[in-house]
Parts: C-alpha cells; sequence; structure tokens
C-alpha cells in the first residue's frame, strides 16, 4: 500500500497504521500520570512557587532588590523578555511558514512548538510588565483616558508600545492558530472517552472540540482557516522580534543604535526557538515513547535549520564589528571594544563560543542525528542566545557615553528568581499540556501515514 | 358636626378607658411582650448596622492624618503658601556665612546666600547649604538636663548659680571654653559673666587650628591676627598645602576671588595661574595649573626655598620639587600681583611666607593686614593649657560653650576623664554630642536658624542672625544662660543684643531713629563700617624662621608621612550628623558616608592594598602621635608616595544615628606642640589588615578615555591663538562629497518657543568642584538621600552631581592604559544635571509621554503618569536620570539616612512645591521649574514681563564662584545670551537652532544631536606650551 521513496527518508517510523496513530498519542492522555512525570511537575511547581515569593518580594519591596543601578536599567528583566520571545518563535515558524512550503516533517513537531511558543510568549510577556516600576499604574495609562484637553494617549513613538501591539498580536494569533490545530484532535479523545465510557472525560474534550463533527465540510473550513492563520502568522514570525529589536535599535545608546538588529533578531529567534524545540521534544519522544513519530530525521532536519540560523548570527556578530571599525563613531567603536575586552568579556566569548562555533559542529552529520549530541547542544545554544541578550543590553549600558556613569550590573536572588519564576511556570505549562493534550498532531500525522511510513501491507 | 363623626374603636377597653388600656394608648403594639427588651428592637439593629457599615467604609477610606494646625489669629506676614525671606547668618564656631533663609509656613527650608555681604558676596558652601536640616536634627536635646536626666530651666539655672557661687567664694577657677567666637555681642555677655565671676577666663580654641598663623603674625605685623587674602588680584598664586578653595580660612570668600581672575572671555585674555604644593590631592590642588607633589617634611623647605629664591640668598634648601624654581620666578616677575599662602599651623613656616609675601610686596595688595578676618581665633597654647590643668585638679567650673572639645581636640580623652573630677561641668551644644555627654549639665542652646546673634567676621563687616522659626524645643539661648547665671536684670538676649547696636553703631546724627536704624541692619543681614585698622608693618626675624624650619624639616625621611585634613564635605565634624554632607560625594575621591586613608598607588601596591574600581579594599592601622586608628584605604592618584592622608570629622560617638559608626576619630592623631600639628613627618606607621572594607562611591571611573566630546580643555596660549581650536576637531558627518556638522543634519525641524527658551552655562573653569550646588539642589528639591548601601549599588539620586575626570598618561587609543589615572593627574571638574535637550532621546521612548517637552524649552516630567519602564534612563546619554528603586519616603528602612523623608521633625524641611517622589517613578533635574513659575507668576501679577535674573535656580544661587548661569536664550538681553553671544535665527528667532558664538561655548556630546539646552565653557590650564616633565 504504501510507497517509500528512494530519496527521502520516511517521516514516520515503526510502520504505524491511522489507529496506532490515535492509539499512541492518545494514550498518554487517558492513562494515569506516569511517576516520571509527578516528579517532573512537582520539581516545576517548586520553581514556580519560588518564582512567586521572589515576584512578590519585588511587587513589595519595589525593583531595587533587583542588581539593576543608575546606569544599567535594564538587566536580567529585558535579557530574560527577549530571550522567551526569541524562543517563542519556533512554533509559528514551524507551522505557519513550514506549512507554507508544504514541509511535512512539521507534522510531528507543530504542536508541542506551537504550546512552546504560547508558553515562551507568556514567559516573555510577564517582564515588560514586572520591570515596571509601578505596574499598577502601567495598565491604566496605556489606555487613552478622557481629559479635559482631550483623550491622554499613550506615546506612539515609543518601542515599547510597539511591543505591547506586537506580542499581544502574535500571542493572539498564536493561540488561535494553536487551538484550531488542536479541535479534530480533542474529537479524536471524545470520541475514544465516549467508547470507554469515560463521560467526564467525554464531555470535558467535547467542550474543548468545540462540537468537532468531522465532516467533509467541517475538514474543509478547517483547512482554509488553517492556511489563513499561516499567512497571518508568517509575517508576525518576521514582525516580532523586529519591534523587539526596534527597543534597542531606535535608541541612541552605542551597541544598540544598530540598524542590523532587526534581521539579527529574527535569525536568532529561530536560532534559540528551534534549540528549545529540540531540547523539550528529546524528552518528550522519550518519555512518551514517540520515537517512531519524531525520527532521527527530524531531528536532523531541525539541526540543519540550526546551523543555518546560527550562521546567519554568527556573520550578524561580525559585520557588528566591522561596521564599528569602519563607521569610525569613537562610542560605538570603544562599545565593541568593550564588549570583546571589557569586564563582561567572559560573557561575550561565551556567547561566541556557543552560538557561534558550537552549531558548526552540526556539519558533520554523526552529530547532528546523535541523540545526545543534539540535546547538549540545544542547551549550549540557548545558553548563547541569552548571553547574546546579557551581552547587547548590559555590556552596551554600563558602560556608554560619560565614563564618570559607567558602572557594573551585579543581579540579586531576585534576578535570578524571576527567571526561575517563568521557568517554573514554562515547564509546569509545559508539562500540563504534555499530559493532558495531544502532544502529536494526529489529524495531520495520519494524512502522511501513507505516504511515509515505511511498514508495507 | 360632632354628630357626623363616627368613632372606631380598637375595643371595648378604648371604648371603656379601660385604665390598663389608656397607659399603653400611646404604643403601636400593645403586647407588653414586646416592650420587655426594647435594646433588640429591629430599629435599633438596622440603626446600628447602618451606622456600623457607614463607619466602617468611612473608616476604610480615611487618609493617615498628618497635623495641620492652622493659624487661630493669622500672623501679618505669615500667608499660607507665601514664603518669607529673612536675612540671618550661618555661624559654626569660626565659619561664617550671611544667608537668607526662606521660610514657608513658619518652617525655614532653604537657605541662600546673601549678596548684601562684602565678605562672602552671596556664595554658601556645602555645609551652610546642608545646615538647614541640623536644625530638624532628631538627636537635638529637647530641653537641658542634669546628668543625663530631663529636667527644668529652673532647676538648672539654680543649681548652676549654687555651685557658681560656691566656687567664686573660695576664688575656685572657672573657664568658659569655646570655638572662636564671631559675636561681638556674645562676647559682651561673656565679660557680663566674667564681671559677676571674677575667676572666669574665656578660653577659644579651633578644632582646626590656624594659631600659627596668629603667632606668625604676631611676630612680622606685631598683632596676632589673620588677614583678609584678596586672591582676584593675583596673577600668581602659590599655595603650599592651603586647601583655600576647599577648607582653608574662607573658602566661599577666596572661591569668588579666584573665580573672577580665572575668567576667559574674548576681551580679558589672561587668567591667574596657581601653583599648589601638598601631598593630598585637595579641591585647590584639583584646580591648579601647576601642581607638585611633596612631603609633609619639605613643606617647610619648599618654603624656605621660594624665599631663598627671592631673596637672591642662592641657598639650596631642597632639591627636585617640580616647578619651585619656575613658580618662584613668576612669583618675583609678578611682584606686587602675587600672593603666596600656605596651610601649614607651623609658626616659622608662616613666618618665612610673611617674608615672601612682603618681599613680593603682596601687603596691601592681595593680603590686606588692615582688614584682619576673625574667622580663626583659636588659641592652642591656652587650651592646651586649660586641659592640664583641669587634669591637674585647677580648675572648678568649665561651661563649653557650642564647642566638642572631647571630641576635636588631640587630647580630648583626657578632658572627658579630668572632666569627672569638676564640681561644675555644662555644655550649651544643641546635642548630647562627647563634651555635653562628659558634662553634669547640659544647657542646650537654639541652633543658629531659632537664635538672635551677631558676628563680625571681618574688622568693621558686621552681621546679624534672627530667628527665623520659634525655638522647636525648650532650649534657651545660650548667651541668655550666661546673663541668666551672671543674675543680670536683663537676661533677654535679643534686648542685650540691640542694646548692643545701639551702644555701638547707632549714631543718632544719622538722622534715623535707632528702630529705622535697626530695621535696615536687620533687612540687610549686614553693617559695615568703613575705615581700616592700624597699619601693620613687617618686620619679622626671618633668620631665626630659617634655622628652625633647618632643623625641623628634612628632605630625606624615610617611612610614612602623614597630612590630616580638613574634609570639604563633613567640615570639623560637627555636623555628622546630617546625611546631606555624608551623602555629598567627597569632590576628589566622591566617597560618601566614609572615612579612609588616602595613599599612592605605589605605596598601596607595596603593602599589598587592593582597591579595585568598585571601592573594594582592607582596613589599614594608621599609627601616629603614638594613636592607631583603624579606616579603609582608598588608592588616590596625586598622592605624594610615601605619605598618606586622613580626613577630620569622622568617628562620632555621640552624634545621632545618621554619623554614628562612621570611620575613625582622628584628632588623637594630631599632634601638640606651641600649635596644632597637622602634618606629621615621624613616626607615622601603617599595616594592612585583612579586612576587607567597601567605600561607597558615586564615580568608579575615574577618567574621561580622551573623549573631547564631553571635556574640552586647552592651554591658554592655545586658547588665545585660536579661540574656535575645538570646533576644527569636532566629530563630522561625512556626506558623499564632503563633511558636515552632525547639528546641520535633522529630518525634524524641531521646537519653537514662542515665550521662553529656558538655558544654561557652566563654565569649567570657575568651577571648582566644592559641591555645594548638590547640596543647595538635593535640599530645594526633596531628592532623597539613600544611604551607604544605596550607593554602592550606584543609586545615588543626586540630581546633579558633579563628574571629576583626571588625566592619564596613556595615548589616546590604548583604552586600557586610558582607564588608569596618571600618578600625579590634572583633574577636571564637570557639573552634570539634565541638559534639557531640544531633540530628548528620553522623551520619545517613554510608552506613556510621562516626560514631555515644555514650550519654554523644559523637559518634565510627570511623576504621577510615570510607570517606571527605565526606558528613558537608558537612552539618557548623560545618565542624570534617577529612579526611585525603592519607597525613600515613609520606609523604616531609609528612615537613618533620609530622616527628612521619614521623620515627623525632619519632614518640617521638605519643600512644599516639590512633590516628593513614590516608588518606581524616575525623576531627574527640572530647572527648578517651580521656581520659573513662581517668578513667572509674580510678574503676572505685576503685569510686567520677567526680567533676566528673576529665576534663579538653586545650583545657581549656591554657586560661590559663579561658573552656573541660567537664562532665556530668546532674550538677546539676558545675561546668558549675551554670555554665550546667543545669535538668533532671523527666519526663526524662536527656533531651537540657535547659533551660539562664544568661543569658548560647547555642549556635551554635540555630535549626536541630542541638542541640549546646557552649555559649558572650555577649561582653560594656564600652562606654558611645552609639557614638562613633572
Amino acid at each position: 500500500m504504501q510507497a517509500t521513496s528512494s530519496l527521502r527518508e520516511t517521516l514516520i517510523t515503526g510502520g504505524k497504521t491511522v489507529r496506532d496513530v490515535s492509539e499512541d498519542i492518545s494514550r498518554q492522555v487517558e492513562g494515569k500520570p506516569t511517576r516520571l512525570w509527578w516528579m517532573a511537575i512537582s520539581i516545576s511547581l517548586v520553581l514556580l512557587m519560588f518564582g512567586v515569593y521572589c515576584l512578590a518580594t519585588v511587587l513589595w519591596e519595589g525593583i531595587g532588590v533587583w542588581g539593576l543601578n543608575k546606569t544599567v536599567g535594564w538587566a536580567w528583566d529585558i535579557t530574560n523578555f527577549v530571550w522567551w520571545v526569541g524562543i517563542g518563535h519556533a512554533g509559528t515558524l514551524i507551522s505557519a511558514i513550514l506549512l507554507l512550503f508544504r514541509q511535512k516533517w512539521r507534522m510531528s513537531i507543530n504542536r508541542a512548538a506551537e504550546a512552546m511558543t504560547i508558553f515562551a510568549v507568556i514567559c516573555a510577556a510577564t517582564f515588560p510588565l514586572v520591570h515596571m516600576g509601578r505596574l499598577w499604574l502601567g495598565l491604566y495609562w496605556v489606555l487613552p483616558l478622557p481629559n479635559t484637553w482631550g483623550s491622554l494617549w499613550a506615546n506612539f513613538n515609543s518601542p515599547l508600545l510597539w511591543d505591547v501591539f506586537a506580542i499581544t498580536t502574535y500571542f493572539t494569533v498564536s493561540l488561535v492558530f494553536w487551538y484550531i490545530g488542536l479541535i479534530p484532535d480533542f474529537a479524536v479523545i471524545r470520541d475514544r472517552a465516549i467508547r470507554m465510557g469515560n463521560k467526564t472525560r467525554a464531555s470535558i474534550y467535547n467542550a474543548l472540540s468545540f462540537g468537532w463533527d468531522g465532516a467533509a465540510k467541517t475538514w474543509m473550513r478547517y483547512e482554509s482557516v488553517a492556511l489563513i492563520l499561516a499567512g497571518l502568522s508568517t509575517p508576525l514570525v518576521l514582525s516580532v522580534h523586529t519591534i523587539v529589536s526596534f527597543d534597542f535599535a531606535t535608541s541612541i545608546v552605542p551597541g544598540w543604535h544598530t540598524t542590523i538588529f532587526p534581521p539579527y533578531f529574527v535569525a536568532g529567534a529561530i536560532f534559540s526557538g528551534f534549540a528549545m524545540v529540540l531540547t523539550l521534544l528529546i524528552v518528550t519522544r522519550k518519555v512518551f515513547k514517540l520515537e517512531d513519530y519524531i525520527t532521527i530525521y527530524h531531528i536532523e532536519l531541525m539541526n540543519i535549520v540550526i546551523i543555518i540560523t546560527g550562521s546567519i548570527v554568527g556573520i550578524a556578530y561580525i559585520t557588528e564589528f566591522f561596521i564599528a571599525w569602519y563607521g569610525m563613531v569613537p562610542a560605538e567603536y570603544y562599545a565593541f571594544y568593550n564588549r570583546a575586552t571589557g569586564p563582561y568579556w567572559w560573557a561575550y566569548w561565551s556567547m561566541m563560543t556557543c552560538n557561534v562555533i558550537s552549531p558548526q559542529l552540526f556539519w558533520f552529520k554523526k552529530l547532528r542525528t546523535n541523540i545526545v549530541a543534539t540535546f547538549i547542544l540545544s542547551i549550549i545554544v540557548n545558553i548563547g542566545m541569552w548571553f547574546e541578550r546579557f551581552v547587547i543590553i548590559v555590556t552596551s549600558i554600563h558602560r556608554d557615553y560619560l565614563p564618570s556613569s559607567w558602572s557594573m550590573f551585579y543581579p540579586t536572588m531576585y534576578d535570578v528568581g524571576e527567571y526561575i519564576l517563568t521557568f517554573g511556570f514554562f515547564f509546569t505549562a509545559f508539562f500540563l499540556f504534555a499530559k493532558f493534550f495531544p502532544v502529536i498532531n494526529m489529524a495531520e500525522v495520519k494524512s502522511i501515514i501513507k505516504s511515509s511510513s515505511e511498514k508495507k501491507h | 358636626m360632632s354628630n357626623t363623626k363616627k368613632t372606631y374603636w380598637k375595643g371595648l377597653p378604648q371604648l371603656k378607658n379601660d385604665p390598663a388600656f389608656v397607659k399603653h394608648a400611646d404604643k403601636e403594639f400593645v403586647d407588653t411582650a414586646m416592650q420587655e427588651d426594647p435594646g433588640h428592637s429591629r430599629r435599633d439593629f438596622l440603626k446600628m448596622m447602618g451606622f456600623s457599615v457607614a463607619a466602617a467604609s468611612l473608616a476604610a477610606c480615611e487618609a493617615p492624618i498628618r497635623k495641620a494646625i492652622p493659624y487661630i489669629n493669622k500672623p501679618i506676614d505669615a500667608d499660607p503658601g507665601i514664603p518669607n525671606y529673612y536675612a540671618s547668618s550661618y555661624i559654626n564656631g569660626g565659619d561664617y556665612c550671611s544667608i537668607v533663609v526662606k521660610v514657608r509656613d513658619g518652617r525655614p527650608i532653604k537657605i541662600d546666600g546673601n549678596s548684601l555681604s562684602r565678605v562672602t558676596r552671596g556664595g554658601t558652601s556645602a555645609q551652610v547649604e546642608a545646615s538647614v536640616l541640623s536644625l530638624y536634627d532628631n538627636y537635638r536635646l529637647r530641653g537641658p538636663k542634669i546628668n543625663d536626666k530631663a529636667s527644668e530651666w529652673e532647676t538648672v539655672d539654680a543649681e548652676v548659680i549654687a555651685k557658681l557661687n560656691e566656687i567664686s567664694s573660695k576664688a575656685g577657677q572657672i573657664r568658659i571654653v569655646s570655638n572662636t567666637v564671631l559675636s561681638p555681642s556674645t562676647k559682651a555677655a561673656i565679660d557680663k559673666f566674667k564681671a559677676k565671676y571674677p575667676t572666669t577666663t574665656h578660653i577659644q580654641y579651633d578644632p582646626i587650628s590656624y594659631y600659627g598663623i596668629q603667632k606668625a603674625n604676631k611676630e612680622t605685623l606685631g598683632s596676632a591676627i589673620i588677614p583678609s587674602y584678596d586672591f582676584s588680584k593675583a596673577n600668581v598664586i602659590v599655595s603650599i598645602g592651603a586647601d583655600f578653595l576647599g577648607t582653608w580660612l574662607s573658602p566661599i570668600e577666596f572661591a569668588k576671588q579666584f573665580a573672577t581672575n580665572r575668567e576667559v572671555t574674548e576681551d580679558k585674555h589672561d587668567m591667574s595661574r596657581l601653583y599648589q604644593f601638598e601631598s593630598n590631592l585637595s579641591l585647590t590642588g584639583a584646580n591648579a595649573d601647576y601642581r607638585s607633589m611633596i612631603k609633609p617634611s619639605q613643606e617647610g623647605l619648599v618654603v624656605a626655598q621660594i624665599y631663598n629664591i627671592l631673596a637672591g640668598n642662592g641657598i639650596k634648601s631642597i632639591d627636585k620639587i617640580a616647578y619651585l624654581e619656575k613658580a618662584a620666578e613668576e612669583l618675583k616677575a609678578n611682584a606686587g600681583k602675587s600672593l603666596v599662602v600656605c596651610g601649614s599651623n607651623d609658626k616659622s613656616v608662616q613666618i618665612v611666607v610673611n617674608a615672601i609675601n612682603h618681599l613680593l610686596g603682596s601687603y596691601g595688595t592681595t593680603i590686606l593686614p588692615g582688614s584682619p578676618v576673625n574667622f580663626r581665633q583659636g588659641n592652642d597654647e591656652e587650651m592646651a593649657a586649660f586641659i592640664a590643668d583641669a587634669q591637674g585638679g585647677k580648675v572648678d567650673g568649665v561651661i563649653f560653650y557650642n564647642c566638642n572639645p572631647v571630641y576635636d581636640h588631640p587630647n580630648g580623652a583626657a578632658l572627658a576623664a579630668a572632666m569627672k573630677n569638676i564640681s561644675l561641668t555644662v555644655s550649651t551644644s544643641t546635642t548630647p554630642d562627647e563634651t555635653a555627654s562628659a558634662s553634669a549639665y547640659m544647657a542646650p542652646d537654639h541652633h543658629f536658624l531659632e537664635s538672635w546673634n551677631d558676628a563680625e567676621p571681618k574688622w568693621n563687616s558686621f552681621s546679624l542672625s534672627q530667628p527665623s522659626i520659634t525655638p522647636l524645643f525648650k532650649t534657651r539661648q545660650a548667651q541668655e544662660s550666661f546673663l541668666v547665671w551672671a543674675r543680670e536684670a536683663n537676661t533677654d538676649y535679643f534686648t542685650f543684643l540691640k542694646q548692643y547696636w545701639s551702644d555701638r553703631f547707632y549714631k543718632a546724627e544719622a538722622g534715623l531713629d535707632f528702630q529705622s536704624f535697626w530695621d535696615k541692619c536687620l533687612y540687610d543681614g549686614v553693617y559695615d563700617l568703613t575705615g581700616e585698622a592700624p597699619a601693620y608693618s613687617f618686620t619679622g626675624n626671618v633668620e631665626a624662621a630659617l634655622s628652625a624650619i633647618a632643623t625641623n624639616y628634612k628632605a630625606t625621611s624615610s617611612g610614612f608621612e602623614l597630612v590630616i585634613y580638613e574634609s570639604c564635605g563633613l567640615g570639623n565634624g560637627s555636623q555628622a550628623n546630617n546625611p546631606l554632607l555624608q551623602e555629598l560625594p567627597d569632590p576628589i575621591t566622591k566617597a560618601t558616608w566614609d572615612h579612609y586613608v588616602t595613599i599612592s598607588l605605589k605605596d598601596a601596591t607595596e603593602l599589598g592594598i587592593e582597591n579595585d574600581a568598585e571601592g573594594r579594599t582592607q582596613l589599614v592601622n594608621l599609627t601616629a602621635n603614638g594613636k592607631t586608628i583603624a579606616v579603609a584605604a582608598l588608592v588616590q592618584p596625586g598622592q605624594t608616595p610615601g605619605t598618606v592622608g586622613v580626613a577630620l570629622g569622622y568617628g562620632r560617638t555621640n552624634v545621632g544615628k545618621v554619623g554614628e559608626n562612621i570611620g575613625a576619630n582622628a584628632y588623637p592623631l594630631v599632634s601638640e606642640g606651641e600649635t596644632k600639628g597637622y602634618r606629621i613627618a615621624t613616626g607615622v606607621k601603617l599595616e594592612k589588615t585583612n579586612e576587607s572594607f567597601q567605600i561607597a562611591q558615586t564615580q568608579i571611573h575615574q577618567t574621561y578615555m580622551g573623549r573631547e566630546n564631553v571635556i574640552q580643555e586647552s592651554l591658554l596660549a592655545d586658547y588665545n591663538k585660536n579661540p574656535e581650536f575645538w570646533k576644527e576637531r569636532a566629530a563630522k558627518i561625512t556626506e558623499w562629497d564632503k563633511k558636515v556638522d552632525p547639528a546641520a543634519l535633522s529630518l525634524w525641524k524641531g521646537h519653537d518657543y514662542k515665550n521662553h527658551h529656558w538655558g544654561m552655562s557652566i563654565d569649567l573653569n570657575t568651577c571648582t568642584g566644592c559641591g555645594s550646588c548638590v547640596v543647595a539642589c538635593n535640599v530645594e528639591n526633596n531628592v532623597a538621600l539613600v544611604g551607604k548601601q544605596e550607593v554602592i549599588n550606584r543609586r545615588e539620586m543626586h540630581w546633579l552631581r558633579i563628574d571629576r575626570y583626571y588625566t592619564s598618561e596613556a595615548n589616546v587609543e590604548d583604552y586600557k592604559g586610558m582607564e588608569i589615572a596618571s600618578e600625579n593627574p590634572e583633574v577636571v571638574f564637570q557639573p552634570m544635571l539634565c541638559q534639557h535637550c531640544n531633540n530628548a532621546p528620553c522623551e520619545t521612548v517613554c510608552p506613556v509621554a510621562a516626560t514631555t517637552h515644555s514650550t519654554e524649552g523644559l523637559n518634565q516630567m510627570t511623576y504621577n503618569r510615570c510607570i517606571g519602564t527605565r526606558y528613558c534612563a537608558n537612552n539618557c546619554p548623560y545618565k542624570v536620570r534617577r529612579f526611585n528603586w525603592f519607597k525613600y519616603h515613609d520606609n523604616q528602612q531609609f528612615s537613618q539616612v533620609n530622616p527628612a523623608m521619614n521623620t515627623d521633625l525632619g519632614r518640617m524641611v521638605l519643600n512644599p512645591e516639590v512633590t516628593v517622589r513614590s516608588r518606581g517613578v524616575m525623576e531627574k533635574c527640572s530647572f527648578c521649574v517651580q521656581r520659573i513659575q513662581t517668578s513667572k507668576l509674580t510678574a503676572k501679577k505685576e503685569r510686567r514681563p520677567l526680567q533676566d535674573g528673576e529665576v534663579v535656580t538653586a545650583c545657581q544661587a549656591a554657586c560661590a564662584s559663579g561658573a552656573i548661569v541660567f537664562g532665556d536664550l530668546n532674550n538677546p538681553e539676558s545675561k546668558i545670551s549675551k554670555l554665550l553671544q546667543i545669535e538668533l535665527d532671523k527666519d526663526r528667532p524662536y527656533g531651537i537652532d540657535k547659533k551660539y558664538n562664544n568661543p569658548r561655548a560647547y555642549r556635551v556630546l554635540e555630535e549626536i544631536g541630542v541638542k541640549p539646552n546646557i552649555f559649558y565653557l572650555t577649561k582653560i590650564r594656564n600652562k606654558d606650551k611645552v609639557k614638562e616633565n613633572a
């Protein structure tokens, strides 16, 4: 029945049938959680609780419990923000852009990647909120308020305001896209629950699936909506990080004021997003025994994306240095000199090693098809990307124009705590997702079973 | 009618008028059971519930009550919200400043200089500016105390008088000990006391003694005076260890004089030249054109050598002191227009200095012995004798009049021990300080802002103090105490003072009744007489002095030598409990809240002391004069190798919460002899300990990295040759065919200011870096003080800071090398505050438009709207924005360091015109917008245009040297327009791009195009073209 190409590797191994797919994926949702899952979610919750304590302290005492100072007004907060937003890029890229390019290998990974995107964007959004001195007013002053001279508007010149729009749009579209994709799969679980006689589950998943009936007409609409949303998401993948990069690029701080930032940030975002997807999926496929769905071939393809984006990022770094030298602006020249040789040289060289040198190892097929190597490198890439944002933000402002104000930034427990908070949230949310939602898009995978599964009948 | 009326009965009992019914006829319910328990009625329940709910909700809504008590009968001059100004005098020991006190709603809130004074000429110092907060010091005594127990004045007076009589009757010795007393009336009051108790002797001493100068003048001029100096008339000034711009004698006066001859304009091509020979890098040394590092053991030799050269003796007393011969030659060439001053307290050295000045013809030109000053009248010998007498049991009673010798005398500890055996010990100090605590009676004086007083700071220059607030506590003016204890009939010091002035100054023939004369003096705050003191002629035994120097000063001294100096902020330590001064960065080291030993890099390396950029260092044990103190070591460029410096004023033990436990007391290290010695050449030991310590500095990077867009400086000769030298070197933007001025390129034509266009000019040449503007700004704008830890966290809130940069030996391309200051660096000070950019980068990035541009060119903060993203601060190229990281007001955490916002007493100093900022809000310099607004409203009420000079910012008012000029750039007649030579664009006179033609004017970071409204005038050094090797 199944045709196997001699050129193209099969996407789903183990000779799965359509029934196998439903069985394999739904089993996780229907079964009792494993001990491993309990351990994982407990650790995540502990991290979350610690983070909540740190957050409460920040809100109660003030931003002063962080290590910021008169010169360095942003450090871990905005570093983490940009880092999480960057991670949040992979999901939409995979599901939207790869959908438009008809890349079928995305089907096994897009669900988890999109979930990751949603959670990462939520994590990211906490930082612009928490970093405000007066969060409670931040939610209030952005509204146009009636006033004797007309409405008092927010300042549309400010890139921070652009961020608000960019991120909320991205978050909304990603969430809708993700949810639309989940509907047929929820219906599968509902149907199975009815068959198994589990009424509670049936009614919950019935509600979640909006009463999906699986009719041809419904499928047709589903496909159209998915395509429209993919079309909508595609520019967003590029715009969100472009706008985030404007926070820096439109400023006058040497090291921030750089026109290369938009493409450089987008490439970096995809780079870190793919790395995070890999980290999560390597664990997920192991825990949920999904090796047949998320194969070495998938991992290899993602590793290739990492080589490409990693190289783009590397070229961007070098270009920045070249322009700093070629532009002959003394302040900028010094900013880059200071990056590489100043007090934060270690952050800079960590970034260079993790982001530019380490992905090049994937030129070796042996490494890019090795699970352990991929797992380690995916984590290294994200460490590197965190340092990239730290280097851009902190090393630029800690020594800018007036040497009298130069200073250092030292993080406190609460800086770290805020970061841990987002990790706690992210993993808690991801584990809940992995337990209660189908982690692989069954509907889509079923569509490629015939063409790309190796077992012949 | 009655026939038609129907009657209804409730029942038969009503018809029958049953007595049981009649009794309850007025009740609605006849059922008696209902009335048994009226407390539980439904109505009561509803009433109670309604009341409770209303009360609970009202209580929940209510704001905390702050005490505000309105006047029952409003005094004529007190209008709520309208400040009154009273001329008065700041008197703290021998420190003096003529001031104008701003009083809002009965509370003094700000001190400005009094420009009518011919001594201080409207200048102030950091200590003067800060003293208003000392009025509201929580540590002040609330009333008299006997043996540390609160008491009443009647009891204190009775006991003191009884004891005085007892001592007097057996001819026991009584001493009144004080610092320099400037007030003639006070001296008269003390004389009354002395008349009553004839065994009384009044002893004056100064914590920082100038007795050596008095003694030298006694020998050379015949009178133990200190003359006036006039630095403005000197073309060449040589200072040997005298920090006359920072602390020496009368710095406010000297800064003003010095500045007048440092200005360089297109018409005035010349300026004075200052040579400084010193061990520590002082504020004056930082302003010097040529600075040489000497050891204290060389100080006398330098003076002697200058003398020898000038006298043509040809004797070499010293070798290898840079610029010594050059200085002497130039003094000679500028005889009559030169001045030599020396900070030494050694009589022999001062005699030779006098001889030099005599040779140069300085007397009568730059030194005015005909107008002696009274700032330092202390007599070290008498004071030493007093302590010896006290120890020997020869003193029976002592009254310490506003002085603290237990703390600030080298023998203080011995005095404290001896005081236990003195039968009567009284202190009039306003706080229970070290001496007051050792005294049996505390009879606290008023704070000077609550007192009547007068002063004669200089021969024939008089000054009055008047109370600007009703005494806060049950204190009593010390002079009144003297009069009470002298059993005078009139004990009211105000009457006494007025009588004294009437007797001494009032002349009926002037056609003015006394009250009018008095009112005029009080209104002006000063009263000057003309005429000169008797002429003095120079007769000194220079040879004896020279030989004394030759014996006492050995050029080859081994081991460390110590210079004990007065800190610019804390002074002699009397205001150590004032957080404004504790948080004021030292002008040179930029350290706050800390005490340290300054040491050269070479010595620090040898001792293994590591002092990193973050101020982390180790404690050292410093031994001198047989005493050891442990303080942190601070590596200081410009410190002579082999010497260390340590400041006085720290290590107070009985001082109040703010100043407690900061540093160590250095007074015991001062050597005692004929005169107190602050330079110690022998017996100084310095040992490194392993205890680490962190010094809180507001600036941790020392050099300006060769950035000419920040600091522009030039040699005088270069400047005169080509005044616009820097314009050629300024950054340009390359277009395809030419290089253009960065300011010329803009996509946006900018604002138009139709009314005023406020701008400021700061002269880097006349700014001495003293920091009085910083304190003035703090007080005027309610700037929060944050304490040592927050300064270490780099979060001080100062709106105005003074950047201090050292030069470096390294090449401009050697970034690492340029971070290291020279061994003996040149110094430049740059006051840095919000530049009020016309294209402000902070304004565009604020997401909620909390920082906006005014129609008059101000960059404004709307605190209410600020949500605290700090984006504006990141995008500020000048880093002048300050964030409220914590709630600095009403927060127990900061009550110790910021009493002005955390204690009921301290809060009285807050300026009601300026909001106290809340947590999470950004703040910055507002160009004193409240002052601008007040002046504009006054002009409007008087239906006239605002005049130039009506708006004076707090920093401008505080600047003794007049380096800061503020005004309207739209007004071609304003002082600032003339100074900067503003040329209005014909097509667009009110636009932002005004041409400024003063060749010295530049804007910091001109090339980034933010177009600030603050202009700096280039620093010009009066050095010779060829750079000699120091």
